[in-house]
Parts: structure tokens; sequence; C-alpha cells
């Protein structure tokens, strides 16, 4: 059985190697050959087009997608999520900031409301298929620059243009490079967001992430993410918390998440000595894989915001200008644009209980500022159950604008270069009006700050086995779960009772053979003189 | 505490020997590794504590099993067949008689090496606390298969904890005891002596201890 299950897991090993390699290799087509990708391309929608007059049904599949709608309606709680509408604390909002943001929507123009999401030239294949030198500028609505362009206007910043053509005839699969250009970029920087995504993939070492190190295995992000139809499995917003199961092997048809670990390794991955006794299988019924096997998160060298202070935003230096301060690594640590930040490189994720939903603060959500700070997103699952299991998260603190009056939170308009964003006139009132007309969200005027706080899942940056979080780090007293609720840990959780009376009963049979002894000496040496 | 050898007698047989010293050992090792798991101090690090003491509950099981099988061979297993005969002139010794130096009263002989106080803690050892140790003890260790026994519905791993945690205090406790009444022979070291070798100095005959004559000095 156990030589079986060894001979299943070298064959998938090998099936993942063989589709790993097989991508590169096993290309029938040179698109640079191509005539219709010759060009002249005057936008982005041209080039769009030459794809679709092959790649007839790509538009509509990705038109289908998150990363066309950016809204997602949650199964069970029927909650509205998706960038388009979810606050957070970092950037805190989309509305009003389109044109800045959407340059990592994969389509061209979404500014405003009136994008028509139904046109399919409006895609953007290059966002996620171009293997180098094609960039979607910030400000351009998801274009590319198409000439050099001062940005933002009267700033003597440019952005140079992108060579269509050239572009369009190098395009292939997707890559830690093209998923990374948007996703290690959230919330306005890199590894500002997750923690567990950063720049520092693109070229990773060993240590960093096991799987995509690029002297190893070398993964891609669609190694795991396995997209059929344009469809990319693995999201924050509903996650697979537990997957009780054995490797999937290649061809089986399954309904099952190909993106999480079990998809692979299966549930039971670990061989153990007798002297386990299969215990670190059993830990798989209570922990997330990541929980021991990604010991620290933004370890690349980027560091991750773990906290973000916009009350603080706005001052300017002695000349009037907007300032940035440096930490002594050259990490930006206060931003006139944005406030202050805590930096957290090699964080030590917080563990928590979580069976995959996620629950966000709606944009029209009542808070409580005097009740602690507000929860913008929680994750749901209880000790137990079957589809919970112990994650590490990053648990960041936010500090942000909320209306005092109808306390709700306020999506303020930040990056467009006009005359309501705070960028760009450090005025709080007139960029939190802007935003709450772009949100539809009522605005009295009276605004002030509140702490926030999110959770973000952590499962990238998977270190090598011999640098699995060890035993000791949790079993023991303050280890990494304490406050874990619903688990008895030993080397934790000792009964005090009886601990407390062991060691009065073994203190006690100490002092009463030494007070035995003593009496026994005494009467020996008096015995003596006597 | 004194006295001319009258006689030696051997008590203890070599397995016998060899089976107390290792299990000394062994449960002085796994009384070490083992409240390093419970938390209550650090050392070793938990995983080599677990993995150290999970091997030695299986050398010791072994032991344990050759020791049965000696036991029941060679018909010491009666040795532990406890008797409540002059238990009280026993414990009156130990709790009075011992300070006044009178000898103990309980004379070993090859068929009965342990004084009736001594069988009734070693029955306490035998049918309590190693039944609590072991049983929490391979309960504990075998938690991974709690699921697939249906155990896991009926039982917390808290409540085994918790008792193994309580056995291995009475453990100890014993061990502080049993090993401080190993220096109430004749001499200090009369007893490890013994246990050493195998063979007991009996210094003088049995006195009657109800009037227990005064020893001239």
């Amino acid at each position: 059985m156990r030589l079986l299950h060894r001979f299943a897991r070298h064959a998938v090993a090998l099936g993942w190697l063989l589709v790993v390699t097989g991508l590169a290799a096993a290309a029938t087509a040179d698109h640079s050959k191509f005539e219709a990708l010759q060009g002249p391309f005057a936008t982005g929608e041209d080039v769009t087009r030459a794809c679709l007059s092959c790649h007839t049904e790509a538009a509509r599949q990705v038109m289908g997608t998150r990363h066309w709608t950016w809204e997602y309606e949650h199964p069970q709680t029927g909650e509205k999520l998706g960038k388009k509408t979810m606050l957070n604390g970092f950037c805190i909002g989309d509305r009003s900031n389109e044109a800045f943001c959407n340059s990592c929507h994969v389509g061209y123009g979404w500014e405003d409301e009136t994008f028509d999401f139904t046109n399919e030239t409006k895609v953007d294949c290059l966002a996620c298929h171009n293997t180098g030198d094609y960039v979607k500028a910030r400000g351009l609505a998801g274009h590319p620059a198409y000439e050099r362009t001062e940005y933002p206007p009267g700033s003597g910043k440019f952005y140079d243009p992108v060579d269509l053509v050239s572009v369009a005839r190098k395009v292939g699969p997707t890559s830690r490079e093209t998923c990374g250009s948007c996703h290690y970029y959230g919330g306005g920087g890199d590894g500002v967001k997750h923690g567990d995504l950063d720049s520092s993939l693109n070229d990773p070492h060993r240590d960093l992430d096991v799987h995509m190190a690029s002297d190893g295995l070398n993964f891609t992000c669609s190694d795991c993410h396995q997209t059929d139809e344009h469809v990319v499995p693995g999201s924050r917003i509903q996650m697979t918390a537990a997957d009780p199961h054995g490797p999937l092997l290649r061809g089986q048809q399954s309904d099952r998440n190909p993106a999480t670990c079990q998809a692979c390794h299966g549930d039971k991955p670990h061989r153990e000595s007798f002297l386990h006794a299969e215990r670190l299988n059993q830990h798989t019924n209570t922990l997330a894989c990541q929980s021991c096997h990604i010991p620290s998160f933004a370890r690349g060298g980027v560091p991750t915001k773990m906290g973000w202070d916009w009350s603080v935003a706005g001052r300017l230096d002695e000349n009037g200008k907007p300032m940035i301060l440096k930490d002594e690594n050259g990490h930006t640590i206060y931003d006139s644009r944005k406030g202050s930040f805590v930096n957290g490189e090699h964080v030590v994720p917080v563990y928590q209980w979580f069976d995959g939903s996620v629950d966000y603060l709606q944009p029209d959500a009542v808070i409580e500022p005097d009740r602690g700070p507000v929860a913008i997103n929680r994750f749901l699952g209880k000790p137990g159950d079957p589809d919970a299991r112990i994650w590490p998260v990053k648990l960041f603190q936010g500090r942000q604008p909320y209306d005092t009056v109808h306390k709700t939170l306020l999506v303020p308009q930040v990056a467009l270069p006009n005359d309501t964003a705070f960028w760009f006139n450090f005025d709080w009132p007139k960029a939190l009006r802007a935003g709450a007309d772009a949100t539809g969200q009522p605005f009295s005027g009276e605004f002030d700050f509140v702490s926030t706080t999110m959770v973000w899942p952590i499962t990238h940056m998977v270190a090598p086995k011999e640098q699995a979080v060890g035993c000791n780090e949790c079993h023991r007293r303050d280890g990494r779960l304490a406050g874990v609720e619903g688990i008895y840990l030993p080397g934790q959780d000792a009964n005090p009772l009886v601990r407390l009376l062991g060691l009065m009963a073994a203190f006690g049979a100490l002092a009463g053979v030494l007070v035995h002894s003593a009496i026994r000496i005494v009467l020996h040496y008096r015995g003596k003189m006597s | 505490m004194s006295g001319q050898t009258v006689e030696r007698i051997y008590v203890f047989k070599r397995y016998e020997r060899f089976w107390h010293w290792s299990q000394a050992v062994l449960i002085i090792f796994m009384m070490l590794t083992g409240f390093e798991i419970a938390g209550l101090y650090q050392n070793l690090g938990f995983q080599r504590a677990v993995e150290l003491h999970t091997l030695a509950a299986w050398t010791l099981l072994v032991l344990w099993a050759f020791t049965i099988f000696w036991q029941f061979t060679t018909g010491e297993w009666r040795q532990y067949l406890p008797t409540l005969k002059r238990i009280d002139v026993i414990a009156r010794y130990y709790a009075w008689d011992i300070f006044k130096g009178l000898p103990h009263p309980y004379r070993k002989t090859t068929l009965q090496k342990h004084n009736p106080l001594q069988r009734l803690a070693y029955l306490a050892l035998l049918a309590m606390v190693s039944p609590i140790i072991w049983i929490s003890g391979l309960l504990y260790l075998f938690y991974a298969y709690w699921p697939a026994l249906g155990i896991d519905r009926w039982l917390k791993l808290e409540w085994v904890a918790t008792a193994h945690l309580a056995g291995a205090f009475m453990m100890l406790v014993f061990f502080i005891v049993h090993v401080y009444l190993t220096t109430t022979g004749h001499s200090v070291f009369a007893h490890i002596k013994s246990m050493i070798t195998g063979w007991e100095e009996l210094h003088e005959l049995h006195e009657e201890p109800e009037k227990p004559a005064r020893r001239p000095r």
C-alpha cells in the first residue's frame, strides 16, 4: 500500500514535469510568423481583434471571469464582493480612481461606470500573454502608452510608448511576471497587500519558494492555478481551506480546486518513521499545510505593509511640497500622499480557524468606531468544522476615513490628476466627496479616521520542507498557536490543576523524605554521642 | 546500623537486576522527556522529546514482554501478591523505629523478598499507575489513528493527556520515595548494592517487633 502510494506520488510528480516542460517545448505555432500579428496596431483593441481572429472564444471566456468583472457574489451570504466595490485598508477603494487602479484590469478603457463590459475588443489579451515590454501605464485606464505621454500632465514625467507589433508577435503563456505585474502590486506597490506575493517571486531562490525556485522546479503561477477556458482557480474571496483528499492524477476528472497543496500532494503527504506514528499526517486534520510550511512571509527582501495610517497623510515639507520619508533600509515609512506605514519582513503569521469563506464589510455597512478596530473582513470558520483548518494569516492594521454621521467607511478619490483627488490637492473633504459621488454612498461632510483590521491568507512562499515550522514553535507555552481556540496542544495546554497538584505531590514527597532523612541523621549522631 | 554479617542470600537474580536497572533508566528518561512534552520545562525541544519518549516507550514494552515471561516461568510473580500481615509493624518501623536505629522488622528471604508495605506499593504501581500510564500513553501515541477507529467520537485528547500527566506525577512520587527507601537498609547503600550484585547481607536475625529490645550501644 505504502509502495503504491509512493509510486503514485512519483507518477504525479513526473506528470507535472511533463506538463511543465511540455508547455514550453510543445508549442506548434510561432506567433511571430502570424500574418494577423504583423500590425500595424494603433491601439490595444486592434491587437485584440487580431487575437480574436484565431482565438474566437477567448474574449468571451475572459469576460466571464472575475479578471474582467471585478465582481463576485458570495454563493452563501449573497454578499457582493470583488474589487469593483470592495473596501480595503490599503488604497481603500477603486471607485473614483478607476483610470489609475484599472491599469490592472484585463481590459482597455474602464475609467468610469460607462465602460462597456460586453465589448470583446476591450479585452486586453496582452496583459497576461505578453512576454515582456508591455506596460499598462497607471492613469490610462488600462491602456498602454501609444505615444510618449506626459503623466501626470505637467509633471515632466513621461511614459514611453509600447511597441504593440513587437509585443503582439511575442505573445505566449502567462508567466510569473505577467501575473505578478498586477498581483504583486495590490494596494499600490510591491508587496503592499498580500505579504506572500511580491516581485521577489519573479526570480526566487529555493528558500523563498520551493516550487517557483528559478534554480529548481521553476513553477509558474499557472502550474498550480491550472486555468481552463481562462477561468483561473484559486481566490482569496472564496478559498478552499480544507481539501481532505488524496492527490489528483493527471487527467482525473474532478471538481476540486487544482490550486490547493493537496491537489498534488494529497492530504497525508508525510512519510514518517514509527516514532512519529503518523502524527504529522494527523496534523492535516487540524492545520492547513501552509501553517507549517510557510514559516514567515515577506521573505524575499520586499517588505509588506503591516500597517497604514491615512490620518497623518497630507503633511508637507517646509517648502509646502509632499515628502517621502524612508527608514534605514530605504523602505518608505511616510508619504504625504498616503500617510505612514509599518513595514514588515520575515513576518510570523497570525493563526486562526478558516473555512474558506470571507465576510467583507459592505460599503454601506454601519460601523461602531467606539468599539475597537473595525474589521474590514473576517475569515469564517469554527474550530473543528470539517471544512475549516487553522490557517496562517497576515493581520493588517489600518486607519482610514469614515463618515462620523452616517458611520460608514469612506472611499477617497486619491489618484487622478484633477482638483479633487487627495494626492494632488491634499484636501480630504474634496477627495471624500468625489469618492462618495462615485460610490453612491451618502457623505455628510463630517469625517474622522478609524482604526481598521484586515486578514489576508498566507499561501505562497512555501519553504523547503527542512525549513518548515518546528514542532517546538507551537508545542510550548506562548507558542505560535497561543490563543487559538478549540485545540488541545501538548506542551502548551497541560491541565493546570493536574500540574499544580502533581508538583505539590512531588515536592511534598521530596520534603517528606528530606525531613525523614534529617531526623534519621540527627538521631543517629545523637545516639553515637550519647 | 551495624552488626555482623550472619548470612548472605542471593535475592535478585541476574535477569531481575537487568530488568530493574534498564527499567530504572528508561523510566527516569521517560519522566525527563515526558515532563518536557507536557511543557513543564524545555531541554531537548518538543520534537526530540517526543521521538525519544516514544522510543523509550517501545523499549520498555519489549522489556516488559520479557519480564512478564520471566515472572511467570520463574514463579517470581508471587512476590507481588499482596498481604496485610504485620503491615502495621512495617509502617511503624518507617514512622518511628527507624529513627531509634532499630533493625527492619521484616526479614527478607529468597521466597519473600518484598515486605508487606513494599508489596502494597508495587501492587498499586502495577494495578493503578501502570495502567493509567500505559493506556493513556498508547492512546496518546496512536492519536493519529483515532478517526479510523472511531475513537475520536467519544474521547478527547485533552482527557488522555491529562490522565497521562497525572500518572506521570504518581510515578514521580513513587520514584522519589522508592529511591529514598533504598537508603534505609543496614547501611545507606546496602539495598542498592544488593540490587547490583544480587546478594543481600542479613545482619541479624529477625527480632520480635512488638517488644523491640534495645540494642546495646
